[in-house]
């Protein structure tokens, strides 16, 4: 009989909900903006850990699903006045699609290749978006400002992003842990661990890698709908931007990958991190070289991230620490 | 045909890059993220021992190509080593966060401040084309020194052990080879390379710490190119990127070469990863 | 080191950075004690990224502004209260994520009263949308781009003359200097002011009649222009406009020398006004460039008596020698507009006589002055509120004087100019 759900699933959703509705009991606009860009780390993470910490498949360009969804998002907004609950879907739909054609073209790749794969993929649609004119060309697309009426004004549209945003991640970290929990996953992991192997086993590894993919893509695209409506203009550089998946990667790694908790803690921490350094007159100078020194000691020292480090150390906790 | 020479100077040029990037990935099955940052350094090696010292510039950048030989070596022994036969995930990231540690410090070091290296060596015309005599000397030292290694590596017996341990590392080690020494000095033959093509480039093109990245992304199309591990593939690989960018403005607009130049890596990886003149997979 | 003690070092490592988050952030320099109000002015600098040099110097003018309010005893209300002010800075990393971010940060958690926008028209595109979500007035300086302006917002002013304005004198220049000439080529950065800039500039030359035989972009951070010379070449012609920021515009200049592409005209955006544009050596000789402030401009209370203004801040001459004597150097148009922002908001505040965001914005929609950097005017329709509409460029070129030192002389438009233009180049 399959558990209801692990305390410790419980305990990651309880305490996500919980913080992120401190910004909303408190009507404190400054730490909405800061938790939204942890909870938007947070979904991307974890979005990546299905194809990068279950399956093994390094994707260094994760990115490029979040941009593609802002812009599909944008565009139907602007050119057709879209509302977002329009928008939202198609941009999922956008982002699945293009994970599943990706996925029958580069997922049969192995490792370096496969990650080199995936740059290459960022960089195109880059260039490809910089040179298409119905999608703004290099200047991208602006919204207009009376876009946010539809809302209810600026104010409650901005507020309505921040609760979409808490319902993307809420939903990313339940299908990261059903996705762990399954016989799906259970192959996911086969594959990760040795490919050949689980082929032999079973594992229909072509539609088991595939539907990882698609699975990462979907909510790195509906976030990118929600981070670009509030911006309210989106371009090429800023949507396609690498070094934006690499830190991703780092989340999922500072974290530990191939578990529900770890983009979560890796997720936090990094982007806490990362504004702290920005706007401490000492560290932001050093902001990159304090990020890579962490970064390096976590890759040389403990690779398996803060969970896995934290599940060798109290080994009692190991059912909660999931 | 002014074009066509244009692009190919450059593109030797680029194909030197990108040979240190598939010497290492070729030998130890490392991509080198911090490549670009190299590249940069090599630059900024260059243009300080001409602007401080009055060094040649010339000479300054084969200084620039021996302070990257050590620079790799050191990189190799604290951030690649222990993580050397793990995981694909590991090495990448080890050498993306040295590049991030190197980036800052050269952010911190130099600014991003756009700089200039004056070498003016005028220009020779032949027919129909004119070209800049730093490109073709940039050019002309850029086969040379792919010459150069080819001899290290195949005439050698540092070179040779470099080979044999790309092999067959274990073989290699039963025979006596001394493998870290090897891989460590292989790390640094590519850092040396990427900080010689740094230093080239500098004498024609303005720079700045985050100038190399375009460098490392064309070095990962060209190395898929011309075969890992392939360093005279690297230089072929070059040409025909350089080419490219020559060529296709005659037809389209400019802005359009990235797309192409990314389809086209997209499609080798699919069709033959091994790179078209092969290589190790 | 083993893995056992790494890990409460990292631990440690990450906890003292943390609590570096309680750090406040970046002030200006100590400010004259007033007794009375503190506002505070939010805006980001580029102090690392591509965007550096402009932004610093930006901010230096608007520094010196602050701190001559202050040293004068800030600006007294109707109601009698005195009101100084603070300046609550970020470092953007010249990086547009990192603007949102930040700007909605000053708006909200520190309180900023009123807000200045980052340098550049892409970074300011973003930060404008923060200031109208939160219902903050902003000044723009540094960005020139009209899209801005053309979002529907109601709070944000423009100090720049805009982007479609940015070039245009070229070609009337060029019409004026030597009407046989018909083909022009424009090469551009593909980014939001220069291809703002550039669109205005192709669709000006084909109204006026001229031929644009080539018009394309090229991506930021480009520095090989030797495809787009070869290409540009093959249609021959006249006159070349275009370029992008200073780094590129330097670059295509001094490779056009290189190769030296027979034009007769070349104008440049941002570039040619930098003094450091000199250091290309010859490859400058000639080079024409749009400027939106000259240290020779001579605007003052004699000039807005004839036009029938009201002429408001210090003369061209005394804010180039107090820049001078604070910071070391003559100061460029990027400080000009930098201190020029203050001076909008500090008349805006001063016409009002108060702080009230409502009245400010009233000041704001009916002000028409003349200072030191010109006239400025903001556009009160809606479908460009607070494009500025009252401020045009100068033109600049570089020329050798007898003793063949290279200098920049303004050649348009007429009532400015300074010296005859050189004219055709190769």
């Amino acid at each position: 009989m399959k558990p209801r759900g692990s305390p410790g699933l419980w305990l990651i959703l309880a305490g996500v909900l919980t913080v992120s509705l401190f910004p909303v009991v408190s009507d404190n606009a400054a730490m909405r903006e800061v938790l939204f860009s942890v909870l938007l780390a947070i979904t991307l993470a974890s979005s990546l850990n299905i194809i990068l910490g279950y399956t093994g498949y390094i994707s260094f360009g994760h990115v490029v699903f979040f941009g593609l969804g802002g812009y599909v998002g944008l565009y139907l907004i602007s050119a057709y006045g879209a509302s977002l609950w329009v928008a939202l879907p198609a941009a999922g739909a956008a982002g699945a699609l293009l994970a599943f054609l990706l996925g029958k073209a580069i997922l049969r790749l192995r490792g370096s290749f496969f990650a080199l794969a995936t740059i290459g993929v960022n960089e195109a649609m880059r260039a490809l978006f910089n040179n298409l004119p119905r999608f703004g060309g290099s200047t991208g697309i602006a919204l207009n400002f009376s876009v946010y009426e539809a809302y209810g004004g600026a104010t409650r549209a901005l507020w309505l992003a921040y609760g979409l945003m808490i319902a993307l991640t809420l939903a990313i970290l339940l299908i990261s842990y059903r996705t762990k929990t399954s016989k799906f996953g259970l192959g996911l992991m086969a594959i990760r661990e040795d490919e050949d192997a689980a082929e032999v086993l079973g594992v229909v590894t072509p539609t088991a890698k595939t539907w990882a993919y698609v699975l990462s893509a979907i909510m790195p695209a509906m976030a990118g709908v929600l981070y670009y409506f509030k911006n309210s203009s989106i371009e090429p550089n800023d949507a396609f931007q690498l070094s934006f998946s690499i830190e991703l990667l780092v989340m999922v790694m500072l974290g530990g990958s191939g578990t529900v908790l770890g983009p979560v803690l890796g997720a936090a921490g990094y982007q806490l991190l990362r504004n702290s350094l920005l706007i401490s007159p000492f560290f932001k100078n050093s902001q990159l070289v304090v990020s890579g020194v962490v970064l390096l000691l976590i890759i040389l020292f403990i690779p398996v991230g803060a969970v896995g480090w934290l599940r060798r150390r109290f080994p009692r906790l190991r059912k909660t620490l999931i | 045909m002014q074009y066509v020479v244009d692009g190919l100077l450059i593109g030797c040029v680029y194909g030197l890059a990108a040979m240190g990037m598939t010497l290492i990935w070729g030998v130890m099955d490392v991509i080198n993220m911090a490549h670009g940052v190299l590249i940069a350094l090599g630059s900024f090696g260059m243009y300080l021992l001409f602007t401080n010292l009055g060094i040649n510039p010339y000479l300054g950048v084969v200084l620039a190509g021996a302070g990257g030989l050590l620079l790799g070596i050191g990189i190799y022994r604290v951030a690649i080593r222990r993580v050397l036969d793990t995981s694909h995930l590991s090495t990448l990231l080890a050498t993306f966060a040295v590049n991030m540690i190197l980036v800052g410090l050269g952010t911190a070091a130099f600014s991003t401040n756009p700089r200039a290296v004056d070498v003016n060596l005028g220009s020779l015309t032949i027919g129909s084309v004119t070209v800049q005599t730093t490109r073709l000397v940039a050019a002309l030292a850029s086969i040379l020194i792919a010459g150069a290694l080819y001899l290290f590596l195949n005439r050698t017996s540092p070179g040779k052990f470099i080979r044999a341990i790309t092999n067959n590392r274990n073989a290699a080690e039963i025979v006596g080879i001394h493998s870290q020494r090897m891989l460590a000095l292989s790390f640094g033959l590519g850092c040396m390379l990427a900080t010689l093509a740094g230093g080239l480039i500098a004498t024609f093109f303005p720079f700045s710490i985050l100038s190399g990245d375009t460098y490392q992304v064309k070095s990962f199309i060209i190395v898929v190119l011309g075969g890992l591990g392939n360093p005279l593939g690297a230089l072929v690989g070059g040409l025909i990127l350089g080419l490219l960018e020559g060529i296709v403005p005659a037809f389209l607009p400019i802005s359009w070469v990235p797309v192409i130049e990314f389809v086209l890596f997209i499609l080798i990886l699919i069709v033959k990863p091994t790179g078209l003149f092969g290589g190790k997979e | 080191m083993k893995s056992k003690s790494v890990a409460p070092i990292l631990l440690a490592l990450i906890t003292s950075l943390l609590l570096n988050a309680c750090a406040a952030p970046d002030t200006a320099q100590p400010t004259a004690e007033v007794d009375g109000v503190r506002v505070t002015i939010g805006f980001t600098v580029s102090k690392t990224g591509s965007l550096n040099v402009e932004s610093t110097r930006q901010t230096n003018g608007l520094n010196l502004w602050m701190k001559q309010v202050n040293d004068a005893g800030g600006i007294k209300l109707k109601d009698g209260t005195v009101v100084s002010f603070d300046a609550k800075y970020y470092d953007d990393q010249s990086s547009k994520g990192s603007v949102q971010q930040l700007y909605t940060r000053l708006a909200t958690k520190d309180n900023a009263t009123f807000l200045i926008s980052p340098y550049s028209s892409g970074l300011t595109d973003a930060a404008a949308v923060i200031a109208e979500q939160y219902g903050k007035i902003m000044i723009t300086t540094g960005a020139a781009s009209d899209s801005t302006y053309k979002r529907g917002f109601t709070l944000v002013y423009q100090a720049y003359t805009p982007a479609s304005r940015y070039l245009t004198g070229a070609v009337d220049l060029l019409k004026d200097t030597d009407p046989s000439a018909k083909k022009i080529a424009i090469l551009h950065e593909n980014d939001k002011f220069s291809t703002d800039v550039c669109n205005a500039v192709r669709d000006y030359a084909v109204d006026q009649g001229y031929e644009v035989v080539f018009f394309e972009g090229y991506d930021t951070g480009t520095t090989d222009f030797a495809p787009f010379i070869n290409k540009m070449e093959s249609t021959a012609p006249d006159a070349i406009l275009g370029g992008g920021h200073f780094q590129d515009g330097s670059t295509f200049a001094k490779q056009l020398y290189e190769k030296q592409l027979p034009v007769k005209l070349v104008a440049l955006l941002v570039a040619p006004p930098e003094s450091t544009f000199a250091e290309i050596g010859d490859a400058a000789i000639g080079i024409i460039g749009p400027s939106q402030w000259e240290t020779q401009e001579s605007y003052s209370a004699e000039t807005a008596q004839k036009v029938n203004l009201p002429f408001y801040g210090p003369s061209s001459a005394e804010f180039t020698s107090s820049y001078k004597a604070t910071y070391g150097e003559d100061p460029s148009y990027h400080a000009a507009g930098g201190y020029a922002a203050g001076l909008i908001l500090q008349n805006a505040i001063e016409t009002a006589g108060s702080l009230d965001p409502g009245r400010v914005k009233a000041a704001l929609d009916a002000m028409n002055i003349l200072t030191f950097f010109g006239r400025f005017q903001f556009s009160v329709s809606p479908e460009d509120h607070g494009l500025q509409i009252g401020h045009s460029m100068v033109y600049i070129q570089w020329q050798e004087d007898s003793s063949a030192a290279l200098g920049k002389q303004s050649v348009w438009p007429a009532e400015v100019a300074a010296a005859e233009i050189v004219y055709p180049l190769r």
